[in-house]
């Protein structure tokens, strides 16, 4: 019988890193197991980085060339840090009617900064969605996982202000 | 179990709260939520107290019209919607006048009259739970008639007579191919094998579209109740949720439903203690509108890239790792249950000649009412612009409905008078979709709208076969020299050419339906369109 391949020590001692181990537990350790635990990895660090990929490819037995295919195809995975406050604009066909290009414009005239972007302080991420199915409160924004409807350029910059 | 066993325990769960006679419901779903329903519902909760008294605070699933949240129904327990005193727009600080309210006259200032047509056009089925049981609670559920079509399938029916009942019923899938779902199912449970799948897209990609979103929010047993009775007669035992990241809430309210049906025995080894065993997972998405094509969808579960593969062969004989497979989408699973209590016949005798049934819409864009509704198969476009969604805010008049996302087509006034079924809405060069529904008024530039729709097939594109990934760019290109007005003769007659193409020649649903809305715009906006070329 084959051995069961021994898995890679966790790449540090962060705490985080045994939420991506029970994911990948809890699926046997599986190769069908990569998008679970990227979203696992994505939900404890924000984003991937190289080191978690090539932990994430090692553990899963899966070359890292695929987990790096995987990664990128999918566009909710980010490769790079977030800020500390993220702005992802809807842009589904009901928001773009009701005017999400004007919110996306808004926020480059005040932070400087375009879709997929973080301000130099680090402070905020603006980013769009294809749609977050909150259609009938067009045009829609989601901030820091909350949902806020009904929108104008103004009071999602008084928003965003207000953030710390 | 026998279904007289099942009926005893509803009336024991209903039983349990005979003293509670008035009921507060606040609509919980993500829209309200959004809107502020929580320090409504907790406001509320505050004064009505523990809940021991004869009124009862409780929060509920979507109650349908989004752009009036939070929405607050105050009715007698074990009334629907229609007879409910209904509140729209409420703040915390209306909390106290509702209470009031409970037992005195209604707060008039914060009426929403359920008798306009927005809610009395309505005929729900697959929304029948929502807005009225907890999506938490399994004992709102089974107190309904939760279970009761799993369990008189599983005691009294053969799997054959469940395909039956199925097939009679006429349903058709409800994600936008509109497949007669008995026939895909009989075609599963023919297919030999050991191992079977059945599985669930909730991976509501079109923009516009969030019916399952509110469907998996506010009744997710139904889902699970629809899938086991999908495994039994074709013989699975194991399926699979494929959900959108994007929907959290809905992924929650699925994992505690998941978590109680266990808890009661309806769900995993031996449901409702018979021979019957299933399990069901749930598989989150990563923000791909490809993985709703099912094969994709298949390839994203299995832990790889979403992208499509040709078929045949159908997931019906080889699907998720290569065994038969039964994929379906939310609202055709939430019509199951029904099905099988009242029958496939009762089913039939809703709809039109040949879609059967009710369908749910997403109503939104320049309209006044929007949110959900959900009518029977034949109803015009004019009673669902103009009656239910209340006609175009602010005075200006009606121009286009978009059906069908990015797959689908711009209807004209013109064609207002159309009964919508999957056949109708084809004859206009448009398609069911999923059931989102964008109303745009005289403002809206429909060159602007078809390169907008080719820009989002063009990045959601997967990349595998040529005409999808190169066309989408050429004719978005196009589209975008047309829009600034530098566009020729020649560039129009191409993008015409290209849409035949692209059409004829991509791999998948994404890319042979990508010209669509440019077609569409072409059909019935040249005029427009041609405005817009250099020297006219």
């Amino acid at each position: 019988m084959q051995q069961p391949q021994p898995k890679p020590p966790s790449p540090s001692e962060d705490k985080r890193w045994k939420l991506v181990n029970a994911t990948m537990r809890r699926h046997g350790y599986a190769a069908h197991a990569l998008i679970e635990t990227l979203h696992s990895v994505q939900e404890a660090f924000g984003f991937l980085d190289e080191i978690a990929l090539r932990f994430v490819a090692e553990s899963l037995d899966v070359p890292l060339s695929k987990v790096y295919g995987v990664a990128t195809f999918y566009h909710i995975f980010m490769l790079k840090p977030k800020g500390r406050h993220t702005c992802v604009v809807c842009t589904g066909t009901a928001c773009y009617i009701k005017g999400a290009d004007a919110l996306l414009a808004g926020i480059h005239t005040r932070y400087d900064i375009n879709t997929g972007d973080t301000t130099a302080d680090a402070r905020l991420s603006v980013l769009t969605a294809r749609c977050v199915g909150a259609c009938g409160l067009a045009p829609a924004v989601v901030v820091d996982g909350d949902v806020f409807g009904k929108l104008t350029t103004d009071s999602l910059i008084t928003k965003l202000e207000a953030l710390d | 179990m026998h279904p007289e066993d099942l009926a005893e325990k509803a009336a024991q769960f209903r039983a349990e709260e005979a003293a509670i006679k008035r009921e507060v419901r606040v609509c919980m779903a993500a829209s309200c939520q959004s809107s502020g329903a929580q320090p409504v519902l907790t406001a509320l909760t505050e004064i009505c107290g523990d809940g021991k008294g004869m009124c009862h605070v409780k929060g509920v699933g979507c109650m349908g019209l989004c752009s009036a949240g939070p929405l607050v129904a105050v009715a007698d327990k074990d009334c629907d919607l229609a007879d409910s005193v209904l509140y729209r727009d409420v703040t915390p600080a209306d909390a106290p006048d509702i209470m009031q309210s409970v037992c005195g006259a209604p707060v008039e200032r914060l009426r929403c009259s359920t008798e306009q047509p927005f809610f009395a056009r309505q005929q729900r089925i697959v929304l029948e739970n929502c807005g009225l049981i907890d999506p938490d609670s399994f004992k709102d559920y089974v107190a309904v008639g939760g279970y009761s079509a799993l369990v008189k399938a599983l005691s009294e029916m053969t799997s054959t007579e469940v395909l039956r009942e199925v097939t009679t019923s006429g349903l058709r899938g409800r994600g936008g191919g509109g497949y007669p779902t008995g026939l895909k199912w009989s075609t599963v449970a023919k297919t030999p094998g050991a191992q079977k799948y059945v599985i669930c897209n909730a991976d509501e990609g079109d923009p516009g579209a969030f019916m399952d979103r509110a469907v998996l929010e506010s009744d997710p047993h139904r889902i699970l109740e629809g899938m086991m009775i999908a495994g039994y007669a074709i013989g699975a035992n194991k399926g699979y949720v494929y959900v959108r990241a994007e929907y959290p809430l809905a992924v929650e309210r699925l994992q505690t439903a998941i978590r109680k049906a266990k808890g009661a025995g309806f769900l995993g080894h031996r449901v409702a203690d018979t021979q019957f065993s299933f399990e069901v997972e749930i598989r989150l998405g990563a923000g791909a509108f490809v993985c709703g094509e099912e094969t994709a969808l298949m390839a994203s579960i299995e832990g790889l890239r979403g992208q499509p593969r040709p078929r045949p062969p159908y997931p019906a004989e080889a699907g998720l790792w290569g065994c038969p497979t039964l994929i379906n989408n939310v609202e055709t699973f939430a019509n199951i249950a029904p099905i099988i209590r009242n029958g496939g016949a009762w089913f039939a005798g809703i709809g039109t000649e040949k879609s059967k049934g009710t369908k749910v819409f997403a109503l939104a864009g320049k309209i006044n009412n929007t949110g959900l509704i959900e009518v029977p198969m034949g109803t015009s476009l004019r009673d669902i612009i103009e009656q239910i969604g209340g006609g175009i805010p602010d005075g200006r008049a009606f121009k286009a409905v978009q059906t069908g996302g990015p797959s689908g087509g711009c209807i004209p006034a013109a064609h207002l008078d159309i009964g919508v079924d999957y056949d109708s809405l084809k004859t206009l060069g448009t398609m069911m979709g999923s059931g989102g529904m964008i109303v745009m008024d005289d403002s809206a530039c429909m060159v602007d709208v078809a390169r907008y729709f080719m820009e989002f097939c063009m990045t959601e594109s997967c990349g595998k076969c040529i005409p999808c990934r190169a066309g989408t760019q050429q004719m978005h290109g196009l589209l975008d020299t047309i829009a600034k007005g530098e566009g020729t003769r020649a560039d129009l007659a191409l993008l015409a050419h290209l849409c035949e193409v692209v059409q004829a020649t991509s791999l998948c649903g994404l890319g042979q339906s990508a010209p669509n809305p440019v077609l569409s715009t072409l059909r019935y906006f040249r005029e427009e369109v041609e405005a817009k070329l250099v020297g006219e």
